[in-house]
C-alpha cells in the first residue's frame, strides 16, 4: 500500500462508526466505498467492525434481575408491599 | 433492544408521590440499570450498590425531572453516574488519564484479517462470549460507558449524549474509539481461532 493511499484510511477512519450505523451522508458513503473497492485493509475493517458490533448486540441478553437483589432493592426503597 | 420503551408511566402520579407508580417505574428498569451497571463495573456489589442508590437517587429527585429527556434517559444518567462515581472512589489514580479522550489522535486498526467468516456458533462459543465481556471491561471507562449505552442498551447518540452530558459529537467520537478498540481485541482473539482451524483442517 502507498502512503497516498495510507493517508485515505486514515482519512476515513473517523467516519466508520457512523457509515455502519447508517447515519453518513450520502457523499461520504460514496468516498468510502470507492476507497473500499481499491483498499482491502479497511474493507476488512469496515466488515469487522460491522461483525462486532453485531456480535455484542447478540450478546445483549434479556436484562434480568436476580431476585435477592430484587428483594434488597425493594426492601431499600420501602416498596416491599409491592414486592409480588 | 426494545426493553427501554416507555411502559407509559404517569410523571404526574410518580411527582404526587404515587408509591405503587414508583414501584412500577423501578419494576420496569431495575433490569436495565443492573445489566448496565454490572458492566460497567464487573462486581456485582458495586452493581447492586449503583441500583440502589440509583432508585434513591430518583425518588429524592423526581420533582427535578423536567421532561426534557425520557424517564429512561434519566435514569440512565444517575446510574452512569453513580457507577463512574463509584469507579473514582476505588481508583482515583484512574480519574485523569482518559478525561478528554477526543482530542487524543485516532489509534489506527492494526489487525487486517478477516475473521467474518468464522461461523456464528464459534464466534459466540461460551469462550467467545466471555472474551467479548472482558473486551468491554479493559475499556477506559469514559469510552466504556458510551459503548455500553449506545451498543448494550440501545440508547441513540442524542440520549447518550442526554444521558452523559456530553456533546453528540463527542458521543460519536467515543463511541468510535470504544468500537475500534474492541473491533481489535476480537480481531486478534478471531484471527488466533481461525489460524488453529487452519491447522487442524491442514
Ligand atoms: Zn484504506
Amino acid at each position: 500500500m502507498t502512503d497516498h493511499e495510507h493517508a485515505k484510511c486514515r482519512e476515513l477512519l473517523g467516519s466508520l462508526s457512523d457509515y455502519v450505523d447508517g447515519t453518513l451522508g450520502e457523499q461520504l458513503c460514496q468516498e468510502i466505498e470507492r476507497h473500499m473497492r481499491e483498499c482491502q485493509n479497511c474493507r476488512v475493517v469496515v466488515d469487522t467492525l460491522r461483525k462486532t458490533i453485531h456480535l455484542y448486540h447478540q450478546t445483549a441478553e434479556p436484562a434480568d434481575l436476580p431476585n435477592s437483589v430484587r428483594q434488597r432493592l425493594y426492601r431499600t426503597l420501602n416498596l416491599d408491599e409491592f414486592s409480588r | 433492544m426494545s426493553e427501554a420503551n416507555d411502559p407509559s408511566i404517569s410523571i404526574e402520579a410518580l411527582r404526587r408521590g404515587d408509591r405503587q407508580e414508583f414501584a412500577r417505574l423501578v419494576d420496569h428498569y431495575s433490569p436495565l440499570i443492573y445489566r448496565l451497571a454490572l458492566k460497567m463495573l464487573g462486581d456485582e456489589q458495586d452493581a447492586e450498590d449503583v441500583l440502589q442508590n440509583t432508585f434513591l437517587q430518583a425518588f429524592r429527585h423526581l420533582n427535578e425531572f423536567e421532561g426534557r429527556s425520557t424517564l429512561s434517559t434519566w435514569l440512565y444518567r444517575i446510574a452512569a453516574n453513580e457507577a463512574l462515581m463509584l469507579l473514582r472512589k476505588r481508583r482515583p489514580e484512574t480519574a485523569l488519564t482518559d478525561s478528554l479522550p477526543e482530542e487524543e489522535p485516532l489509534e489506527e486498526p492494526t489487525q487486517f484479517i478477516d475473521w467474518c467468516c468464522l461461523p456464528e456458533e464459534e464466534l459466540l462459543s461460551a469462550e467467545g462470549r466471555a472474551r467479548l465481556e472482558a473486551a468491554i471491561r479493559l475499556l477506559p471507562e469514559t469510552l466504556r460507558v458510551v459503548f455500553l449505552l449506545r451498543d448494550i442498551e440501545g440508547l441513540s447518540i442524542q440520549e447518550t449524549s442526554q444521558a452523559l452530558g456530553l456533546s453528540e459529537t463527542a458521543v460519536k467520537t467515543r463511541l468510535l474509539r470504544a468500537r475500534l478498540r474492541l473491533r481489535e481485541m476480537l480481531s486478534a482473539y478471531y484471527a488466533e481461532r481461525l489460524n488453529a482451524g487452519r491447522k487442524a483442517y491442514d
